[in-house]
């Protein structure tokens, strides 16, 4: 049940604006779209990891009827990747093939039947290279690199961060505890696989529909990528079956779906099969972490040294943040007075990681949890007390510099507490059942945009037609997030509408207004403010004509129920679209504008723009099981959150998003692993590849904790990525509390609980994981910086 | 999407006509009863059938009747009919449970016990795209290349994953197998072989037209276990299946015990000798099943899970599916 607020809109728990077509079947996908004339697109993909490839005889395919375009890598020599620093991927393979399931060349023909059987019948001669499959192969290097121009072979990116003191801060600890653990990559899993449509227009120009979270960067990169100005390009991102960051880059689908289009002057239609997908991944990145972490005997965390190996598979991708963000919010939800990072990405001949739900976080956050939770045990204090110890504060600056605003961590500590009755449950409940805490932090969009520019982040337009009609033009997509729902909701809320009068316009690159898209938990923060913005601007217009004609000044309008009315006098009211109507034929056609950029809150050292956001969510959550001691399966027995939203746009969303974000982060938990049989991914497929179904997921009992953000919309920060964060840990710490083992690898699987319980049994440390960390010299300069003028004279970084 | 192959395809009305197709394509033909096996699999292109032999027009396939005292099952009866059925849920509950855990509730709805019983072998090698099988290497069972889980042997591992097949295994179950010119009856546990490749033990040209239970009071009790790491969908990693007939004095009169999805084939375990004349309890008589049934199982890296804890499972298991019979 929603709260009651002081909104009519804001807080509710209306029906999303597109959620009857959607469970009606009505919507329609990519891939339901078609065009006259369309051709359908394949690709041949490698079969090897890591080959030479010498020639390509595509003269069968050409001569079948009905093939008609054929493109190889040559068509495509501008490399490119969504950062500018690594631009390390082509569309078609060039020269070699670096992963299994890599593009090689692309088939376009009257059908798919036609098109999958001019694929067989290209010819591709390959000369097999060493591949490398695992971290430490890959930092090995016995062969040739993946990328032989890049400088650091297969280290990819290093990182290297020291803030503050570690030594000093490790010399001041009365307990010191060293943990390494591993965490296994996996993949997005959307149920709509990736789809595209590149149609002809006019001259040399071209639309493309496709399944994309990010129209805007495809926009950039499309235009880069075919040497065409982005003035001749259209993206319209269609409704998208889920994202979760898979659909975040560009990829080679659409590139080759526009270039096909412009040569044969037909729509040409990609739809990737669900092997395609796991090839094109870009997930989860598997992550070697080693942790240290001092502590004073009262539970006072002193400092903490954490270093990160990623396997990033073939290419750069988003890597590079990735990478940063290993490092980056350990210090944001707990007070770390001193504060060392290293972070090292390598290239391995595997599909592409890159972002997914949490983007970097949950491996980091996955192993301070668990440590926070030996430390717990060993010093006597239970889990929960130990964290509010350590909680950051609301208005505070963390030590690696970022800006803390509105912060209810303690509160949903505090939440989740009496909802679970944990301090009555932890240590307390019968062999085989257990009881895990865990808690986190996260970003309501990046400060930095992935390629530098100094415009708005986010733009809205609003537009009034002459009989009411309320058009709000956003470039934000909707993942199924519900973005379009949080759009209609501040315009309406702020025009005095109901959210069905507000058609949402999304996601087009010719018709609606920038924004960066849907990735990193921003579109309610940033877009939403700009919505704010826009609305408010027409509000402000229409109420000046109406004041005009009520006699009265503008500031004693008001929107409410479809009306403007005189606020002195309620009786003194005109109809929304007379409203309308009276101001188009006093000032002309009505739109509004909105714009939002976040503050400049960098950290004064090199990569302290990754990390900082205009504001953090905070995510406590329990998880409470069963395990049964002589198989070590787990089951679920229910999960209790507490999650600041700032303010929820719209209740019902929130929970969804709260409960999705929990459901992910414990099938990663139990079950989801992108594992390889030597160079082949061993499970591309929805049956092979595990994840949790309705049958394994638990009740969830939510707590939103409203904080009002000051600079978010009506309050609001994000809640799709957060609370993925702290189910990882908590249920890896409920094992522990069950059967007394500590499961340092995810996904903590049955074998390993029951490995580890054997090896307890006799007399061993009852532990699964990774026993070393790995060796590695770092090349780059390390990065020092001294701790915030906030941190000096025993302060904890609260802001005055 | 995955395109099919091309094939022919009939849909014959009679089993006469069904069995005559069978006769005059021989191994090019295949029978295609529920699909929910068939047809993904034909679209990773596991194998090549000239003709495809759809048997939904055939209606005396259908249904679940009485005849003489025993339950007589069309092979096209689906695992949804036969889960619900209130007589084998009676007289026969491991039987319903197997079918019930089958698979999804749309994929019950569409498969059927035939199509169960000879479900194809499985194998994380096997059940991959031809793109896939064949980038390192090839498959033994699809291309006829070498074997990838055990390089070294001649033979084929795929998995028998049938969740019915133990059961009715165990129950003694029979079924009537019909060529274009005769007919005979087997024991389901004489339809397999243990071979991943050659599975059936069946004669060209055959096709299953019945499956026969038991009379009614065969057995006291009947259980069915299935290990899988979901509570859904997934083929089982393991099966046990058990039944037992008490004698005076609550003793094992008969007892029998089968292990599925731990090798190519269901295996029998002898529970018949260690139990008869002992109750179920019996400490010394389950450690011998549960060391029987560890030495017989034999879990190779070609399913979900590891086939260290699998084997381990086989033992936890074997002793459950006798609590199971006891309660």
């Amino acid at each position: 049940m929603a709260p009651k607020t002081e909104y009519a809109v804001i807080g509710g728990t209306e029906t999303k604006v597109d959620g009857l077509e959607k469970v009606t079947g009505r919507t329609r996908y990519a891939d339901d779209l078609s065009f006259p004339n369309m051709l359908y697109g394949r690709f041949l993909r490698s079969p090897h990891a890591h080959a030479r490839i010498k020639n390509i005889d595509v003269s069968k395919a050409a001569a079948m009827p009905g093939v008609h375009c054929i493109l190889t890598g040559k068509d495509f020599p501008i490399p490119f990747g969504p950062l500018p620093i690594s631009e390390d991927e082509h569309v078609l393979a060039i020269d070699k093939a670096i992963y299994v399931g890599e593009p090689v060349v692309a088939i376009a023909a009257s059908d798919e039947a036609t098109a999958d059987a001019a694929c067989r019948a290209v010819v591709v001669d390959y000369e097999e290279l060493e591949s490398y499959m695992t971290l430490e192969e890959a930092l090995a290097q016995k062969g040739e690199a993946i990328h032989p121009d890049h400088r650091g072979g297969n280290v990819h990116k290093e990182v290297p961060l020291e803030i503050g003191d570690v030594e000093q801060g490790f010399a001041e600890a009365e307990y010191l505890r060293e943990d390494v653990f591993y965490y296994e990559g996996n993949t997005h899993m959307p149920i709509e696989e990736h789809a595209c449509i590149g149609v002809p227009e006019g001259i040399d120009k071209v639309t493309l529909y496709s399944s994309t979270q990010n129209p805007h960067y495809g926009h950039r990169l499309l235009g880069k990528v075919l040497g065409l100005s982005p003035s001749r390009i259209r993206v319209v991102a269609t409704p998208v079956g889920g994202g979760f960051g898979g659909k975040c880059d560009t990829f080679s689908h659409e590139f080759s779906a526009c270039r096909m289009a412009l040569l044969t002057g037909r729509p040409v239609k990609f739809t990737l099969t669900r092997e395609e997908v796991f090839y094109t991944h870009r997930g989860r990145h598997p992550v070697l972490m080693w942790s240290k972490i001092g502590f004073k005997r009262n539970g006072k965390i002193t400092a903490m040294y954490f270093k990160s190996f990623l396997d990033g598979g073939a290419c750069g991708s988003l890597g590079v943040a990735s990478t940063y963000y290993t490092g980056a919010l350990q210090p944001c939800s707990y007070k770390i007075p001193h504060y060392k990072f290293e972070g090292v990405r390598l290239f391995t001949n595997k599909p592409v990681c890159g972002p997914k739900r949490g983007h970097g976080t949950p491996q980091p956050r996955t192993v301070m949890e668990t440590q926070l939770d030996k430390t717990a045990v060993d010093l006597g204090i239970d889990p929960a007390t130990l964290r509010l110890i350590n909680a950051v504060e609301p208005y505070s600056k963390t030590v690696n510099h970022f800006r803390i605003t509105s912060c209810g961590l303690k509160e949903c500590i505090e939440k989740v507490v009496e909802a679970s009755d944990f301090r009555n449950k932890w240590g307390k409940l019968p062999h085989g059942k257990g009881i895990g805490f865990a808690a986190s932090v996260y970003m309501s969009g990046a400060g930095v945009p992935q390629y530098w520019n100094n415009g708005p982040h986010s733009e809205v337009t609003v537009k009034v037609g002459r009989f009411g009609e309320v058009q709000c033009l956003t470039g934000s997509t909707d993942i199924g997030q519900g973005s379009m729902m949080v759009h209609a909701s501040i315009v309406a809320e702020v025009l005095g509408l109901h959210t069905r009068d507000i058609m949402v316009l999304n996601g087009d690159t010719a018709t609606t207004p920038i924004d960066l898209g849907s990735y990193s938990s921003r579109v309610t923060f940033m877009s939403g403010n700009a919505a704010l913005q826009a609305a408010r601007r027409m509000r402000d217009q229409i109420a000046g004509v109406v004041a005009e004609s009520f006699g009265v000044t503008a500031d004693r309008i008001e929107f409410r129920e479809y009306k403007v009315f005189n606020a002195d006098n309620p009786e003194q009211s005109m109809d929304w679209p007379d409203a309308c109507a009276l101001t188009e034929s006093k000032l002309g056609a009505q739109s509004s504008s909105g714009n939002y950029t976040p503050p400049d809150l960098a950290g004064p050292y090199k990569g302290g723009t990754v990390g900082p956001s205009p504001a953090y969510t905070f995510t406590a959550l329990a998880v409470q099981v069963d395990v049964d001691p002589e198989t070590g399966m787990i089951k679920i027995e229910k999960v209790w959150c507490a999650h600041d939203i700032g303010f929820p746009i719209n209740h019902t969303l929130v929970i969804g998003q709260v409960e999705g974000g929990i459901y992910m982060g414990l099938s990663e938990a139990l079950l989801e692993e992108m594992v390889y049989r030597k160079n082949r991914l061993k499970a591309p497929s929805l049956l092979d590849y595990k994840t949790i179904t309705v049958a394994e997921m638990p009740e969830i009992e939510t707590h939103l904790i409203c904080t009002n953000d000051p600079e978010g919309p009506f309050g609001a920060k994000e809640a799709g990525q957060g609370p993925l964060l702290p189910a990882i840990p908590a249920l890896l710490n409920a094992v522990y509390d069950a059967v007394g083992v500590r499961i340092d690898e995810v996904p903590c699987s049955p074998d390993k609980v029951l490995f580890a319980m054997e090896e307890k049994a006799e007399g061993g440390a009852g532990r699964y994981g990774p026993k070393a960390f790995l060796e590695h010299k770092m090349t780059s300069k390390p990065v020092r910086a001294p701790r915030p003028a906030e941190w000096e004279n025993g302060n904890e970084g609260r802001m005055s | 999407m995955l395109r099919l192959p091309e094939f022919e395809y009939a849909a014959p009305t009679t089993v006469a006509e069904a069995t005559r197709l069978l006769h005059e394509r021989g191994t090019k033909a295949m029978l295609l009863a529920g699909g929910t096996d068939l047809i993904p699999n034909l679209k990773r292109r596991q194998f090549r059938p000239e003709l495809v032999v759809a048997l939904h027009k055939v209606e005396a396939l259908r249904g679940i009747q009485e005849r003489s005292g025993r339950l007589v099952i069309g092979p096209l009866a689906t695992l949804a009919e036969v889960a619900a059925h209130p007589a084998i849920r009676s007289q026969y509950p491991a039987l319903a449970n197997a079918a019930a855990m089958i698979g999804t509730p749309q994929l019950r709805n569409q498969g059927t016990l035939g199509g169960n019983l000879f479900l194809n072998t499985r194998c994380s090698f096997y059940n991959q795209l031809e793109e896939w099988r064949n980038s390192d290497g090839s498959c033994l069972k699809a291309e006829g290349g070498k074997c990838q889980v055990a390089p070294g042997g001649k033979r084929c591992w795929a998995v028998s994953s049938s969740d019915t097949a133990p059961v009715l295994a165990a129950l003694g179950a029979e079924l009537r197998l019909v060529r274009h010119d005769d007919e005979r009856m087997v024991p389901v546990a004489a339809l397999y072989r243990d071979d991943g490749i050659n599975y059936l033990a069946v004669q060209p040209g055959e096709m299953l037209t019945e499956v026969l239970l038991p009379v009614a009071g065969t057995w006291d009790r009947t259980a069915f276990l299935k290990l899988r790491r979901r509570g859904t969908f997934d083929f089982p990693i393991l099966n046990v299946a058990g039944a037992v007939k008490f004698g005076a004095g609550n003793v094992v009169e008969r007892i029998s015990v089968m292990l599925g999805a731990v090798g190519s084939t269901p295996m029998a375990i002898d529970a018949q000798k260690l139990f008869a004349g002992k109750p179920l309890d019996n400490a010394a008589a389950t450690a011998a099943l549960q060391t029987q049934a560890g030495k017989r199982a034999t879990p190779l890296p070609n399913t979900d899970a590891s086939h260290v804890w699998r084997k381990r499972m086989v033992r936890v298991y074997t002793a459950r599916i006798l609590k199971e019979l006891a309660t």
